[in-house]
């Protein structure tokens, strides 16, 4: 009934916007209240949208690089758990923003589906998620040159704890080290290389390989951690695997997050990933008490997903793309730059900021966008 | 079995390293062994070391035996009757000098009778804890440790008698107080380090109260009154040197009044001051631009041209004169040569300086601040005796810092003063409180320090009783003289064309990439474009090889010199683009420019 009236209001106001207005809208309206409605809600969205010329590039730099002096504390420790700290503050918004591929401190915070959500097995769970290596089940490797094996001695309770059996294990060293024997017996495993040339050299590498020899979980999650987080239970990991992780039939798929941007974008796309650093950076910045508008940082993000992949506001991520030859050697190594522009022959148009500047001309902003135009004879 | 390292050198092992030790000290004291020398037992690691290289820190302590002093009264009798000395004490073991080794192996009492058996040693006074300027900070047991530390800072960069023979003396950019005073005030150390003979400050009139909002933020408000009366007045000396320096070739400098052709003359009237001899006399008022020490300097390039030509060879200008924003008196000129046997001429500049809005002021306690306001006399409070303060003192200023000892020193200073006699503030062994609060009062005036006080310019009497007292203040070394600066116009670099850096050079100040960013944040782009001006030029472009051209100003006509071309365009950029172009070219690139009109 009142669609009609609203009708206007759609054309003005993006989808999502506009969706709630409508929800708001009391189902008992008059036509003329409705429209009445719709014309404020558009002057409303009028006003508050950023006029022609506003730097909002700029501003947003700002507004996040002064808090960003302020900034302390870099580290957050979890009570408890050796080494398992937190990079926060500005070094981790400098990694987010730089667009870094190995973080300091990758981690994941794992939702879990009905009952272990609720605490039960929570622990076991927890348990198949850590990555066990051979060695973190083993009391001691010993060698046997003449034989041509390796002897580990395996820590019998630690196994039942972890519930791994004989098989998981021999299956999985069959996996780790291949062309070798593998004999489980008792609390003894024994490896033993099939060529008989077996040199002191080869078994003494064979042990080292078998070391690392990984059991089960997932790879690259080496500290796990449950905690009762808002009554449920939620497992939070020193290491990230998003994509094995999703595939576990006791996580809750929807939930389930990293904090590492290029995972989520490779399992979940550059929507998500902009989300992502939106969520990220804005974190850090509640965690440090400091006050950013949130729609700063969603222009940074959108900047750097703009071509659709996660780039870092580096030289080699969007200050690579710029047009201007001038506008990207005043960003750091400017000879490179020179010297490609003169040996492609690049023509700068002078269409931004920096570029003018240098030239002493108006910048393309604010007042100096406005020009006359005049009809020619 | 201990090792035993001398200066740090393993030399041999002993049976029992602590007896050992011990026994080196007792030989030490007896006489047998240096003074210098300091042994120590390290239980851990069971060692012993001996020290005896230079450089150490040591302090002296007076020797504990048997939970007695070594010192005794007999001692002091002595060595106040003159039969003693400090040396003598330390040659009979009775005092001897620690180093941070054997300091581990001692039991130091700060008081003698705090002493039990197992002390070692015994404190001479809780004044060795602190230096000597720090010492002379009064009361300093009263303040926080932190304004202790800055007071005696301040100390440091007071005005004062700094050498008697200051006259003589050429000494680079110092400052002499003309009336200075002993402190009312005053500690130990002011005896013992002969003060009197060089004081740094002035015995001062202190009213802590707002004054209308100029003491805000710590600054002070001053007495017009004081000052013409002399207060925080001082002298800035400053010397200008000329040296006559030798080139090849046998080309020498010359002090002289340079000759007209010489190249860079300034102006007769530059040179007014100058004697026969080319240098300036004394007493000779000067200000900016005047020349001090006339010199010129043989050619700096000398072309095979110029030495068969017949004409003189043109000496260059190289006189000594002052600088942007200075003036003084010539105070005295010194003809000597230096190591080399050159002449040397020096001429020493005094200034008086007059407390001005922007000068610093201290107490010793850390409270320093600049001069907010200078009143008149006649609109300073007063109190109801009729007494006007010489400055005003925020009371915001004490919370936070936690100077108490600035508070005690008034009252006492004010006792001081009005009982006519010095007051003892040495750390931990000062006059107390209460009885000083006493003599104030018999004196007849309240013992907390209050008095009433009246609006200078009504008449009014306060609502409140304001704090008024005496104190030592002391004139710091920065003034706004030396360090006032503005510019409109003025030098360029000869590179850039932009404005010159620094306040010597006459420079601007930079207006920086963040403050740039601040303007286009604004979107004021016409505003940044006019801040950037500087170094703007009109520059003739070709519009046909986008190359600079010419503008040949004789014929009035502008071409291309690359393509010859006379299609040309005047454009507006900045010299700094037009010499980055000019590098590029240096560096064999092309870059062009391609023209389009702009609206």
């Amino acid at each position: 009934m009142s669609a009609n009236a609203l009708k206007d209001l759609k054309a003005v106001l993006p989808k999502a916007v506009y969706e709630m207005v409508a929800e708001a809208l009391p189902e008992k309206i008059s036509e003329a209240r409705a429209k009445e409605f719709a014309q404020k809600v558009a002057a409303e969205y009028k006003e508050m949208s950023v006029e022609p010329g506003e730097s909002v590039g700029l501003v947003a730099a700002e507004s996040i690089g002064e808090p960003g002096t302020q900034m302390t504390l870099d580290t957050f420790h979890f009570a408890g758990v050796s080494e398992m700290n937190v990079t926060m503050g500005l070094p981790r918004i400098i990694e987010i923003l730089d667009g870094r591929k190995n973080l300091t401190t990758p981690m994941m915070e794992i939702y879990l589906k009905k009952p272990h959500s609720e605490g039960e097995d929570i622990k076991k769970v927890a348990l198949l998620v850590k990555e066990t290596k051979l060695k973190d089940i083993a009391l001691e490797f010993s060698i046997n040159v003449a034989e041509g094996k390796v002897e580990v001695q395996l820590d019998g309770s630690k196994m039942r704890e972890l519930g791994i059996t004989d098989t998981v294990l021999e299956k999985a060293l069959k996996f780790a080290a291949k062309g070798v024997g593998v004999d489980i017996k008792g609390d003894t495993a024994v490896l033993k290389l099939k060529s008989k040339e077996g040199g002191v050299s080869d078994v003494f590498r064979l042990k080292e390989k078998v070391k690392d020899a990984f059991v089960r979980g997932i790879r690259g999650v080496s500290q796990v951690l449950p905690v009762r987080k808002n009554n449920e239970y939620v497992i939070l990991t020193f290491g990230s695997n998003l994509k094995k992780v999703l595939q576990l039939p006791f996580v809750d798929e929807t939930r389930t997050t990293t904090n590492d941007v290029f995972e989520i974008e490779d399992t979940l796309g550059v929507e998500a990933a902009r989300q992502a650093i939106i969520d990220e950076v804005f974190k850090v910045i509640e965690t440090q008490g400091l006050n950013v508008d949130i729609r700063h940082l969603m222009l940074v993000a959108d900047v750097m997903c703009a071509d659709g992949k996660v780039k870092g506001i580096t030289r080699y991520g969007v200050v690579r793309d710029k047009a201007s030859v001038l506008a990207r050697a005043s960003f750091e190594t400017p000879i490179k730059h020179i010297i490609n522009a003169s040996l492609y022959g690049d023509i700068d148009k002078l269409t931004s900021v920096v570029e003018n500047v240098m030239l002493n001309q108006p910048v393309p902003v604010g007042t100096g966008l406005p020009k006359l135009i005049s009809k020619s004879k | 079995m201990a090792d035993v390292y001398l200066s740090g050198k393993f030399v041999g092992t002993v049976e029992d390293g602590e007896a050992f030790a011990n026994s080196m000290k007792e030989e030490r004291r007896r006489g047998a062994l240096s003074e210098n020398v300091n042994v120590y037992y390290a239980s851990r690691g069971d060692e012993v070391h001996i020290e005896a290289a230079k450089g150490r820190l040591r302090r002296p302590l007076v020797v504990v035996r048997d939970g007695r002093p070594m010192l005794t009264s007999e001692h002091v009798e002595r060595l106040g009757r003159n039969e003693l000395k400090w040396s003598d004490l330390v040659k009979q073991g009775v005092v001897e000098y620690l180093d941070a080794g054997e300091e581990e192996n001692a039991l130091v009492a700060f008081f003698e009778e705090e002493l039990t058996p197992q002390h070692t040693h015994l404190e001479l006074t809780p004044l060795t804890m602190f230096g000597l300027v720090t010492s002379l900070v009064p009361y300093a047991n009263f303040n926080s440790a932190q304004k202790v530390n800055t007071g005696s800072k301040n100390q440091k960069q007071a005005i004062g008698f700094y050498a008697s023979n200051y006259f003589i003396r050429m000494d680079m950019d110092v400052n002499l107080l003309h009336n200075p005073q002993m402190p009312v005030v005053k500690s130990i150390m002011h005896d013992i380090s002969e003060y009197a003979k060089h004081p740094a400050g002035q015995n001062l009139v202190v009213a802590v109260m707002s004054y209308k909002g100029y003491n805000m933020e710590d600054a002070i408000i001053i007495n017009r009154g004081s000052i013409d009366r002399g207060m925080g007045r001082g002298s800035y000396y400053r010397p200008m040197i000329a040296e006559e320096l030798r080139y090849s070739g046998g080309l020498v400098d010359e002090v002289c009044i340079p000759a007209k052709d010489v190249k860079g003359y300034k102006s007769e009237k530059d040179y007014k001051f100058l004697e026969e001899d080319g240098i300036i006399y004394p007493e000779a008022q000067v200000r900016e631009g005047d020349v001090v020490i006339g010199k010129t300097s043989p050619p700096r390039f000398l072309s095979s041209m110029e030495q068969y030509s017949l004409s003189a060879e043109t000496r260059r200008e190289s006189s000594v004169s002052m600088k942007h924003g200075e003036e003084g008196i010539i105070d005295f000129v010194l003809i000597t040569e230096n190591s080399e046997g050159n002449k040397l001429v020096q001429v020493k500049i005094r200034d008086q300086r007059i407390p001005e809005v922007g000068d610093k002021f201290s107490s010793r306690h850390g409270q320093k601040g600049v001069v907010g306001l200078i009143v008149q006399e006649s609109d300073m409070p007063f109190t109801a005796s009729g007494i006007r303060p010489d400055l005003i003192f925020s009371p915001h200023s004490i919370p936070t810092r936690m100077t108490m000892a600035h508070l005690i020193e008034l009252i006492a200073g004010k006792t001081g003063a009005l009982a006519g006699r010095p007051v003892d503030g040495t750390v931990f062994d000062s006059e107390p409180e209460e009885r000083i609060r006493k003599e104030l009062l018999s004196l007849g005036f309240r013992d907390n320090g209050l008095e009433t006080v009246y609006n200078g310019e009504t008449g009014e009497q306060f609502q409140v009783a304001i704090f008024v007292g005496d104190m030592y203040y002391l004139r710091l070394k920065h003034m706004v003289a030396n360090k006032i600066h503005s510019r409109a116009r003025g030098p360029i670099q000869l590179l850039t064309r932009q404005p010159t850096e620094g306040r010597a050079k006459e420079g601007g100040l930079r207006l920086g990439e963040m403050e740039k960013d601040t303007f286009v944040a604004h979107g004021a782009s016409m505003l940044l474009k006019e801040r950037f001006d500087s170094d703007r030029t009109i520059v003739p472009v070709c519009e046909q090889c986008g190359m600079v051209a010419i503008y040949d100003e004789y014929k009035r006509r502008s071409y291309c010199q690359v393509c010859g071309e006379s299609n040309i365009s005047f454009i507006e950029v900045s010299y700094a683009f037009k010499l980055i172009l000019d590098e590029f070219k240096s560096l064999m690139l092309y870059p062009q420019l391609k023209l389009k009109t702009k609206y």
